[in-house]
């Protein structure tokens, strides 16, 4: 069986109210998908659903063949970046990096791939908006998931780092990955489906 | 899976080094409070080494709950809890990591500092009580995360916290306290300490169930 993302007939609800009602939703190996609507359409629900961090109300959610419930992980990317502010930009990959057999070099590569090489040191809290949204990716980077959750990708990145998050996107994608990505401004995902929600 | 638990462990434990000021707040508590007790109370030997053991016993739990709040609450705030659970930790592996490191960070060091503070108050440390102290933080680190876990994301998590910790802290504060006590007087520890060890055993896997199951749910 090919491996693909498999939504049926999924219903959301948050604090007593419908989020998402009665979606399907199918998306192959290489594929990505781009979510948009309105603020509160439920972008972020659906992401944080389709991370096994919410449970639907009803409907299956299948990834390559499996419940999500014992669907392998999946790489998360949320709106706050989840670095540890007292931690150097290296120590906040090593639990991402965990996967990898020679750790050190994993993590030099995902900092040298966002550019963030020369701060590999530097405790996370010295970082600009920008640099903590690379380091965030850099850990995205490392994931062994195939299937790539993104809230807001790109919020904080300069030009260049917009293209850098280009080729890390480009990458997975080539690799046999899928990516589902919340966005208000255009993304580097050429030939992404959309959805408007809400 | 055992990988990832050992990468959430190192995580952990490397957070609390540099935050290890969190361990020194809550053994600097500790010492302190201990010492407002002979000025309270005056300086009689007999009264004050009378009340040692308690005084130990109910400190430590009180500055087990210190860090508690930083521990869950940091995690839970800034989307860390978000991505141990999507790089497919379970969520009572989660919470047992965290156990495990406020333990390590916090109950140890209370307990090297009881030391001092036992000689401090006129009664001299037995192993007895050390080792029931050891159990007896233990159950403090099982207790506190589950209580820092049910907390999480309330509004006045901050003042919930102590209220659902202290009531389940009975149980090994009695036993605990009893069975230092007894070892201090010289007589039978024994059923005491095996009551305290089985309420850890009960803990152990009940504790990191219960809070693994907040963690999802908050």
């Amino acid at each position: 069986m090919t491996y693909r993302l498999a939504l049926r007939d999924v219903c959301i609800w948050r604090g007593g109210l419908p989020v998402i009602e009665h979606l399907d939703l199918d998306l192959e190996a290489g594929g990505a998908l781009l979510l948009s609507g309105c603020n509160g359409a439920g972008k972020t629900t659906l992401l944080r659903t389709l991370a096994g961090l919410l449970r639907p109300r009803s409907g299956t959610i299948r990834l390559g063949g499996e419940t999500l419930a014992d669907a392998p992980p999946r790489g998360w990317l949320g709106h706050a970046d989840a670095l540890k502010p007292a931690l150097t930009a290296c120590e906040n990959l090593a639990f991402a990096a965990c996967h990898h057999r020679d750790r050190n070099a994993a993590i030099e590569a995902a900092l040298a791939r966002l550019d963030l090489a020369a701060l590999a040191e530097m405790p996370a809290r010295m970082l600009s908006a920008g640099q903590r949204r690379r380091l965030a990716l850099a850990r995205l980077s490392l994931s062994p998931a195939r299937l790539w959750l993104l809230d807001e990708p790109s919020v904080g990145l300069d030009a260049v780092s917009v293209a850098r998050l280009g080729a890390l996107l480009a990458d997975h994608r080539a690799a046999g990955g899928m990516i589902v990505a919340s966005s208000h401004v255009a993304l580097p995902l050429p030939g992404a489906a959309g959805l408007v929600l809400g | 899976m055992r990988r990832l638990f050992a990468a959430a462990i190192v995580r952990e434990l490397r957070l609390a080094l540099r935050h290890a000021g969190d361990s020194l707040a809550a053994v600097l508590f500790f010492a302190l409070a201990a010492a407002l007790f002979p000025l309270a109370l005056g300086p009689g030997p007999a009264l004050l080494a009378r009340m040692a053991t308690g005084t130990v016993w109910v400190l430590a739990l009180l500055a087990a709950l210190l860090p508690l709040e930083r521990l869950y609450g940091a995690d839970h705030e800034d989307g860390g809890l978000d991505e141990l659970l999507a790089a497919g930790l379970p969520a009572p592996a989660i919470a047992a990591a965290k156990m495990l490191t406020h333990w390590l960070a916090c109950g140890v060091p209370v307990i090297a500092a009881s030391v001092p503070v036992q000689v401090m108050l006129g009664a001299a440390p037995t192993p007895v009580g050390l080792a029931a102290l050891a159990l007896g933080t233990l159950c403090l680190s099982l207790i506190g995360g589950v209580a820092a876990c049910v907390s999480l994301g309330a509004r006045r998590g901050t003042l919930l916290l102590p209220l659902l910790a202290l009531p389940l802290a009975t149980a090994p504060l009695i036993f605990g306290a009893a069975a230092a006590d007894a070892a201090r007087l010289g007589l039978d520890a024994t059923s005491d300490l095996a009551l305290l060890a089985a309420f850890l055993c009960a803990a152990l896997p009940v504790c990191p169930l219960a809070a693994g199951l907040a963690l999802r749910e908050g």
